[in-house]
């Protein structure tokens, strides 16, 4: 009976350790090869071409750059429009997630499904239908502003620093939103029952117990919507444009096709780059700076039942105010793409006499660039999806368990992307993936999947991390002295238990893949547009009705992708 | 049937060293308990033996064959040392039900079916785990996971196994129960067995062998177990395997005083210094009462407990505990609180004192 403990003896007899080279010696060493080419490689080019010229050290340009006015300016607007949006945003946030999860407001339940919409959507969908509504000249509601009031210019204008910044929060206000409802449910509710019982005023207890409770989930929210509004594309690409206002990524977009993809025009746009990342990382500075005072942990992982806090005679005004706000932010944009894509020319009066089908014809059976686009979309998301599942499951295990001495490296590689914008993204894969190093991948499709795949690298390798930190050694170790081998042990035990988070991998790439615009938009060539891509050059282009049509389709796409994924979600859950 | 060398490995974590120059020898066919406080590091020697972490220097054998080396670069994979383990954490495989769990060491063995099937069916009876084949470790308590490891381990190993704290989940008749079946194995099939716990009383009650470390990592005393109990070699041995009583004590003129009181309690030993300080250890049952004796003790408590009863006295301003055995209590009689009695010391065992550790 014993003779399959001594199988194999001799053989490994000889698999002295030091020549030995073992499974995890190779899953480290790869995981450091891929990081390095597909992260380290794009970012570092970045920095080369903007200081180095002619193989010496060149500051020359990156001074010109930062001292150019209208750089300045696109600076200056990059700031306005993020500390805008997240101020606003926050306190939006803020207060419907205290309406939500704390006081006795009805119809909570309709009012969360309303809360995931501008969550499934890009925000660039958001600021095309305002230009429809609120455009100088020919938004709908300001026509009508002008004709009702007999004034010669409606005073509301979207294509403006304040536009944009409206629109950004009416998207990323979810951010501070779900983090803080999520606190509060969480929330031991003893500690304000107590300070209630103690006599303290309702709007004593909110400000002196429950807002520094919720204090972290509050940064963490806001902190989500300055960094992501710092590096956004698609809403001051949508408004800024036409009235001249730029912020550096509309600005870095815009060189990089003034000088139709020049080398110069790229070097310029680098150098523009690395002053957004200057501007991304001083806001990470900042916020840890901010964040450094103590963290609370009265925040129970149980779900509790707090108590609610009676409205009383302010529950009627506030219903009809958050039904307001929803009604502005989800359902107007919403009806505007969807009618706007039914119309025959835009500019005609939204009737029933000027409606048609054939933008919806045109765009679902007839437009060979719009089929290509949503084809090349889906085969984008998935395959980034899985590409980045798996790197993302390697990449965490090799940090998570095998801990090699350059761990932190590689955790700060695979994280790198978080505070590199899409945008200046898309210009590192340009200088590293056009030739420079044999491989020319430019115009093709190719060249947008590697962008994605640095850009979503870190989603998954985030959730499997989590996941796999809750695998105790043990039960790898367990399977080891049952007689598997460390692939057998990884095949058999560690993916099958962290298989949940790496489906969720997979869906937290893919959506945001499905309708990315930021990174595509400077990669795409004649056949390989993304769905994103597409809406915005028919916009531009003047085929807004087209635009709007496809824009709708894509919503719909979008709602039933993730029906799709939240049902497999919670069937996961229950099984 | 396989025995188990270690020669003066070292394993450290970080900068913490839990194991210095550690050597043991496990013979072939023994149940050998290793048992010491926690923290001490048993669970990172059993780590050491499996493979899961590499000592920075010395020698494990294995049924003599070398299977790690720091000096000679040899390291055999865990799958290939053939070792069964109970782990202190189970580490029952949540994904898979009881059947599978038991029976994945016997597939990775590539053990034919109908055999496999006997087996874990024999290993699941041998635990008491009959009828939960189909249960999710989930759907277990804490003594059925237990249980189910333990099975486990019995599967992938007929040579050697670890058992890590495997039985700390179960109720008193569940314990006895399975420290009778681990010494049946032990007898019908020769498996050697090592019994990692701080539970001193199974350990006593199962092995052959017991080594107890010591809180840094070595080995004070191996033994049998009327060694461990009848002669521990330390201190730190004597108040680990039971209860015990510490009286400052000192030596002069051969013969051996309480430090205080200046009572003459016993001839010196030979070994002893004179004026050398030492403690007198000795257990609450070796504390038996003598009308005659010079040593009196006044009562301040009594308790019964059923089949003894406890006493905690004061001799000399210090606090001892006496342990009566009823029916000895009932020959003479049960004193009560208040009185003073003399008593005598037997068994006893003295120590060097060290700084710091007077009672
Ligand atoms: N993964 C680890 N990293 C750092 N230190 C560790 C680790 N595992 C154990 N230690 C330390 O090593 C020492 C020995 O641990 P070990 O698990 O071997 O103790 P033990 O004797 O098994 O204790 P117990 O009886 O409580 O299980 C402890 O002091 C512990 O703090
Ligand atoms: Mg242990």
């Amino acid at each position: 009976m014993s003779q399959y403990t001594r199988k194999g003896v001799n053989k490994d007899m000889a698999a002295l350790d030091g020549k030995h080279f073992g499974l995890d010696k190779v899953l480290t060493i790869i995981c450091f090869v891929i990081l390095f080419i597909i992260v380290f490689v794009p970012v570092a080019m970045i920095f080369y071409v903007t200081f180095i010229s002619d193989g010496k050290l060149d500051t020359h340009l990156f001074t010109e750059v930062i001292a150019d006015k209208g750089n300045i300016g696109a600076m200056w607007n990059t700031i306005k429009v993020a500390l805008g949006a997240t101020l606003i945003g926050t306190v939006m946030g803020v207060f419907f997630a205290w309406l939500v999860g704390r006081s006795d407001i009805p119809t909570k339940g309709f009012m969360k499904v309303m809360f995931d919409i501008p969550y499934m959507f890009p925000p660039f969908f958001g600021a095309m239908a305002w230009d429809l509504m609120l455009n100088r000249r020919s938004g709908y509601i300001n026509k009508w502003i002008v004709a009702t009031f007999g004034i010669k210019r409606s005073p509301l204008n979207i294509n403006s620093v304040w536009g944009i910044i409206f629109v950004e929060c009416c998207y990323y206000f979810p951010f501070v939103y779900k983090q803080v409802v999520n606190a509060f449910e969480r929330m031991d509710p003893t500690l304000e029952e107590s300070a209630r019982i103690a006599g303290a005023s309702q709007g004593y207890v909110i400000r002196k117990i429950t807002l520094p409770l919720v204090k972290p989930a509050i940064s963490a929210g806001a902190l989500l919507i300055l960094t992501s509004s710092l590096a956004h594309f698609g809403v001051p690409g949508m408004l800024g444009f036409s009235a001249k206002i730029y912020t550096l990524p509309t600005k870095i977009y815009q060189l990089f096709y003034r000088t139709t993809g020049s080398f110069e025009g790229i070097r310029e746009g680098s150098a523009l780059s690395i002053l957004l990342i200057l501007v991304v990382v001083a806001a990470l500075i900042l916020q840890k700076y901010l964040l450094r005072a103590g963290s609370y942990d009265i925040i129970k992982g149980k779900a509790t039942r707090p108590m609610l806090i009676k409205l009383r005679g302010a529950k009627v005004p506030l219903l009809i105010l958050a039904y307001i706000i929803l009604f502005i932010i989800v359902v107007m944009p919403l009806a505007m793409i969807i009618l706007v894509g039914f119309l025959k020319a835009y500019g005609l009066p939204i009737t029933l006499a000027n409606m048609t089908l054939d933008n919806y014809k045109q765009v679902l059976f007839n437009n060979t660039m719009v089929a290509d686009s949503i084809k090349n979309s889906i085969f984008l998301s998935i395959s980034a999806g899985i590409i980045c599942m798996f790197l993302g499951v390697m990449v965490a295990y090799v940090i998570v368990k095998v801990k090699p001495k350059g761990a932190i490296v590689l955790e700060l590689l695979s994280l790198l992307p978080y505070a590199i914008p899409g945008i200046v993204m898309a210009i590192g894969v340009i200088l590293t993936w056009s030739g420079r190093f044999k491989v020319n991948l430019y115009n093709t499709i190719w060249i947008i999947l590697v962008a994605y795949l640095a850009r979503y690298l870190s989603f998954s390798m985030k959730s499997a991390s989590a996941s796999l930190q809750q695998v105790h050694p043990s039960l790898e170790e367990a399977a080891r002295s049952c007689g598997a081998s460390h692939f057998g042990s990884l095949k058999d035990i560690t993916i099958p238990l962290i298989k949940p988070a790496m489906v969720a991998g997979f869906f937290l790439i893919f959506l945001p893949a499905m309708r990315e615009l930021t990174t595509s938009v400077l990669l795409y060539g004649p056949n390989s547009r993304t769905l994103g891509v597409a809406i915005f050059s028919l916009r531009n282009d003047g085929y807004i009705t087209t635009a709007s049509a496809l824009a709708a389709i894509a919503i719909l796409l979008i709602v039933i992708l993730n029906s799709i994924v939240n049902a497999i979600l919670k069937d996961r859950k229950k099984g | 049937m396989a025995g188990v060398r270690f020669e003066n490995i070292t394993c450290r974590y970080g900068n913490h060293v839990v194991l210095k120059n550690f050597s043991l020898e496990v013979k072939e066919s023994e149940i050998m308990g290793i048992v010491g406080p926690s923290g001490c590091g048993k669970t990172t020697l059993m780590r050491a033996l499996c493979g899961f972490m590499k000592p920075e220097t010395g020698n494990i054998y294995l049924d003599n064959r070398l299977v790690y080396s720091a000096s000679k670069r040899v390291n055999i994979a865990p799958e290939l040392r053939g070792i069964g383990v109970v782990f202190q954490d189970y580490a029952v495989w949540p994904h898979l039900s009881v059947w599978d769990n038991v029976c994945y060491p016997l597939k990775r063995h590539k053990v034919p079916k109908a055999e496999m099937e006997k087996r874990a069916a024999h290993a699941l009876e041998q635990v008491h785990m009959t009828g939960y084949e189909k249960h999710l470790p989930s759907q277990l308590s804490g003594g059925q996971q237990q249980r189910v490891a333990i099975a486990r381990a019995l599967v992938s190993s007929d040579e050697l196994i670890v058992l890590d704290e495997p039985i700390t989940n179960l109720d008193a008749k569940l314990r006895e129960e399975m420290l009778a079946e681990i010494q049946r194995i032990q007898k019908d099939i020769g498996t050697t067995i090592i019994y990692i716990t701080h539970d001193q009383a199974a350990a006593l009650r199962l092995c052959d062998n017991i080594a107890v470390m010591a809180p840094d990592g070595h080995i004070c005393q191996i033994g049998v177990d009327e060694d461990i109990i009848r002669r521990p070699a330390d201190r730190f041995v004597f108040t680990f395997v039971g209860v015990s009583n510490f009286i400052p004590v000192i030596c002069r003129s051969g013969k051996v005083f309480t430090e205080n009181g200046e009572y003459p309690v016993d001839t010196a030993l030979s070994d002893m210094q004179e004026g050398g300080r030492y403690d007198l250890g000795v257990r609450p049952m070796d504390i038996v009462f003598d009308e005659k004796s010079e040593l009196k003790v006044t009562i301040k408590s009594v308790t019964f407990l059923g089949d003894q009863y406890d006493y905690f006295v004061d001799f000399n301003g210090q606090e001892l505990r006496i342990e009566c055995n009823a029916l000895d209590a009932l020959s003479h009689r049960v004193y009560e609180e208040g009185e003073k009695i003399g008593v005598k010391f037997l068994n006893v065992r003295y120590y060097p004192r060290e700084e710091g550790t007077a009672s």
